[in-house]
């Protein structure tokens, strides 16, 4: 099932699919962020933002802003 | 002597670079600015086997070449140009065991610029810990180089690697994957019409925005006509040369790394359930800022009143030692007390970069930008403005140079600019004597109303810190990218070595960049207020002794009149009365003029100041308040300090910008100064405009 990293709950993980290249800063897809690629929701900030993420074993926090513009499968699960 | 060999660090964050740094030099370095911008430029020379020197950049820590901040800017403006004195003859790119396969992306890109490249692999120790295995031999041929396991925390290679540095014209130049691939045609027409010039190079000139210095400046020009995509296709085409590069690296890692997943222990997680949870990340975070607070406030004032005394024993001997004279009260009033009020804030700095030295070596300053940043982001703040603010209410000075690890220069600049509103110590003893003469005692729900006050008004700094940010946020118009993206690095125990030397070198700075200007006002005040023109201030001796000859006062008692007549008809008593009919809608007559004048060199000076002009002679509290109560408004015949006047003098001194070593500390940290004069002028005016109102309201 597709959605965008922005709706998944804490603790869930998935497989990347897709990053729109123009809304996401180069910066995240040099630290990993590419389709393919395994990610997990570690932890949130109160109402969900920032969110903590294990993107295939580097550990970072990104904006709800920018996780939209991310998109994972879950159906793997 | 032979030529030292230039050297440039280069790597990720949190790889430990600055550790390599540290091992590499030791004590044999020193931090300055970039001409022009405030990313730290940090240097030194290393002794290497047979002699041999090198100069050793410690570069910005960046993720790529791709920059996108000031400090990653530098990274790329250095190694694009031959021509820079510190371009380097060896690059060597520090890695972590634990992260390779992202610390190698950068490190491809390095050895596209066919400069010699040495790879670190840094935090070896953690090898076993997390059951990684490195095939070493296989590495070095497949990347091109020459490899350093090493680990800066067991100091274990760091003489393999300065081998390494020595032979450095041994190393491989080739490239280790061919970038072009990813738009062949789109290369090849570029070596075309560039046939001289290094691919890559011109690559990242054509998708970088940054300011390529002089040398290059025209052919960029030239790229520019040449420039046939668009933006969005430079950064598909950038995403694609990423891909392409993980690809080569995850090949690489395949056959050169192993990892056995069932030794490998994760702390990091079971950690953050706990530092980063919604209630307990807060309430962890608070302590823990409640102590960095306390020992700022508390174990401070030890060694701060051990300095005021010997600095206040040094003026009295030199005083007692030199002949008397201009040049022996030059030295005793001037020159030592300004050395003394910069040695006295060093206490303060040192400990408030212990405690962030070891908040960041441990990885934990990137779980309070995670808590944080929702938070502040609506301020135009950033996650990191928290410990500034928090720790301005002990000190502006230390806050302020803690804002350097803000990334985003919007926010850092609206951080400084603000955090002059947090009370600080120094506010404290005018809050306390005024609050003690003008509100009454009494207690409302148990609490009493000096405390209320008191808890107000630093309420009342906070709010004026956080609502300013606000509107800075909104009329700053400064182009900065504030995506978000933060790493949260595994926690390490702090190197003690990491966190002395930055606490070393922070005192450092202030010491030798702000120092300097605080000594010269410090000075300038003293003159002023030493010294008066004409007959009164000359004469004061014999017009004091005239007037009172008759009243047999005692010779201490007669000093002080002195002292306090010389004080009304020097240069800043003068200023006193010049500003008294801009200063009496506010409740406040010529000598609290001089005290607010005089107190520009610390906010505390001003109860010192009354105690000279009321001829009081000790600097008890209780002794200059019994007598500033006695002190008639020469205009209504009222107390000159009751309530109107005292609310509006305090709030005059919660928003006046009155401390000549923070305007110093905005300007070193700025590098211009623009910045600390606005904040003067307009807190300064904005205190007057509050306190005014409150008077007129009041009264």
């Amino acid at each position: 099932m597709q959605v965008t990293l922005a709706d998944i709950k804490r603790g869930q993980q998935g497989v990347i699919t897709d990053v729109s290249s123009i809304h996401i800063p180069l910066k995240l897809l040099e630290m990993g962020c590419l389709p393919g690629n395994m990610v997990e929701l570690v932890q949130v900030a109160p109402f969900a933002d920032p969110m903590y993420l294990n993107i295939n074993g580097t550990h970072l926090a990104i904006r709800k802003e920018t996780a939209i513009h991310i998109l994972i499968d879950i159906s793997n699960e | 002597m032979s030529k030292q060999i230039n050297v440039a660090l280069i790597g990720n964050p949190n790889t430990g670079k600055t550790s390599v740094f540290n091992a590499l030099t030791g004590l044999n370095q020193k931090v300055g600015n970039y001409p022009g911008i405030t990313v730290e430029k940090k240097e030194g020379i290393c002794k290497l086997p047979r002699g041999v020197k090198a100069h050793i950049i410690d570069l910005p820590g960046t993720y790529s070449l791709n920059a996108s901040s000031l400090d990653e800017n530098v990274v790329i403006e250095l190694l694009l140009n031959k021509n820079d004195k510190d371009f380097p003859d060896v690059a060597v790119v520090v890695s972590d065991v634990e992260n390779l396969k992202r610390n190698l992306l950068l490190y491809t890109q390095i050895k596209d610029l066919e400069i010699p490249t040495i790879l670190v692999i840094n935090m070896s120790d953690r090898m076993e810990y997390k059951g990684i295995h490195l095939d070493i031999p296989y590495l070095e041929q497949e990347l091109q180089t020459k490899i350093a396991l090493i680990s800066t925390r067991k100091n274990k290679g760091i003489d393999q690697l300065k081998e390494l540095i020595t032979n450095y014209k041994d190393l491989s130049v080739t490239p280790c994957l061919n970038a072009s691939e990813i738009d062949t045609a789109y290369f090849e027409k570029l070596r075309q019409a560039f046939p001289n010039q290094l691919l890559y190079k011109l690559w990242l000139v054509i998708t970088q925005d940054v300011n390529f210095g002089k040398v290059d400046r025209n052919q960029i020009e030239a790229i520019n006509s040449f420039k046939t995509k668009g933006k969005s296709d430079l950064k598909r085409l950038q995403q694609k040369e990423t891909i392409k590069r993980y690809q080569f690296i995850n090949n690489t890692l395949k056959k050169g790394q192993t990892i056995d997943l069932s030794n490998a222990k994760d702390l990091r997680i079971k950690l953050d359930r706990i530092l980063t949870h919604k209630i307990w990340g807060y309430l962890i975070f608070f302590v823990i800022l409640l102590t960095i607070f306390q020992a700022i406030y508390d174990w401070a004032e030890v060694p701060m009143d051990f300095i005021d005394s010997t600095f206040a024993s040094l003026s009295e001997w030199v005083k007692n030692v030199l002949p008397e004279g201009a040049f022996t009260n030059l030295i005793a009033e001037g020159v030592i007390p300004g050395l003394g009020g910069i040695v006295i804030f060093i206490p303060q700095i040192a400990f408030l970069f212990l405690f962030i030295a070891v908040l960041e070596e441990s990885g934990y300053m990137s779980r309070v930008v995670f808590l944080m940043d929702r938070i502040m982001r609506r301020f135009g703040l950033s996650g990191k403005s928290v410990v500034p603010l928090i720790s301005g209410t002990a000190c502006a000075i230390p806050a302020i140079m803690a804002t350097r690890n803000i990334e985003s220069w919007k926010e850092r600049l609206i951080t400084i600019l603000v955090t002059p509103f947090t009370t600080c110590s120094a506010r404290l003893p005018v809050y306390l004597i005024i609050i003690s003469l003008v509100i009454p005692q009494g207690r409302f729900l148990g609490l009493s109303y000096q405390a209320l006050t008191l808890m107000l008004l630093y309420l009342i700094g906070f709010g004026a810190a956080i609502f300013s940010a606000w509107l800075l946020n909104k009329i700053l118009k400064i182009k900065s990218k504030t995506f978000f993206v933060v790493e949260m690095p595994n926690y390490k125990v702090p190197l003690l070595k990491n966190v002395a030397l930055t606490v070393l070198e922070k005192t450092k700075s202030f010491v030798f960049g702000a120092g300097k200007i605080i000594l010269a006002i410090s000075i300038v005040l003293w003159f002023l207020a030493s010294y008066g023109p004409g007959e009164q201030f000359n004469n004061a001796e014999e017009i004091v002794t005239a007037e009172y000859a008759t009243d047999n006062l005692s010779q201490d008692e007669l000093d002080q009149k002195i002292a306090s007549h010389k004080l009304e008809h020097s240069f800043i008593g003068i200023a006193g009365h010049a500003i008294e009919p801009i200063i009496r809608p506010l409740g406040y007559d010529w000598k609290i003029g001089i005290a607010i004048v005089s107190s520009f060199a610390a906010r505390e000076v001003f109860v010192g100041t009354l105690a000279t002009i009321y001829s009081v002679g000790s600097d008890e509290e209780e002794t200059i308040k019994n007598r500033m109560a006695k002190e008639i408004n020469p205009v209504l015949g009222t107390p000159l300090f009751n309530f109107a006047s005292g609310i509006s003098l305090l709030l005059f001194y919660a928003f006046a910008m009155q401390c000549m070593s923070t305007l110093a500390i905005v300007k070193r940290e700025t590098n211009t100064w623009k910045w600390p004069i606005l904040q003067l002028t307009i807190m300064s005016a904005f205190a007057y405009v509050v306190a005014l109102i409150a008077y007129q309201f009041l009264k």
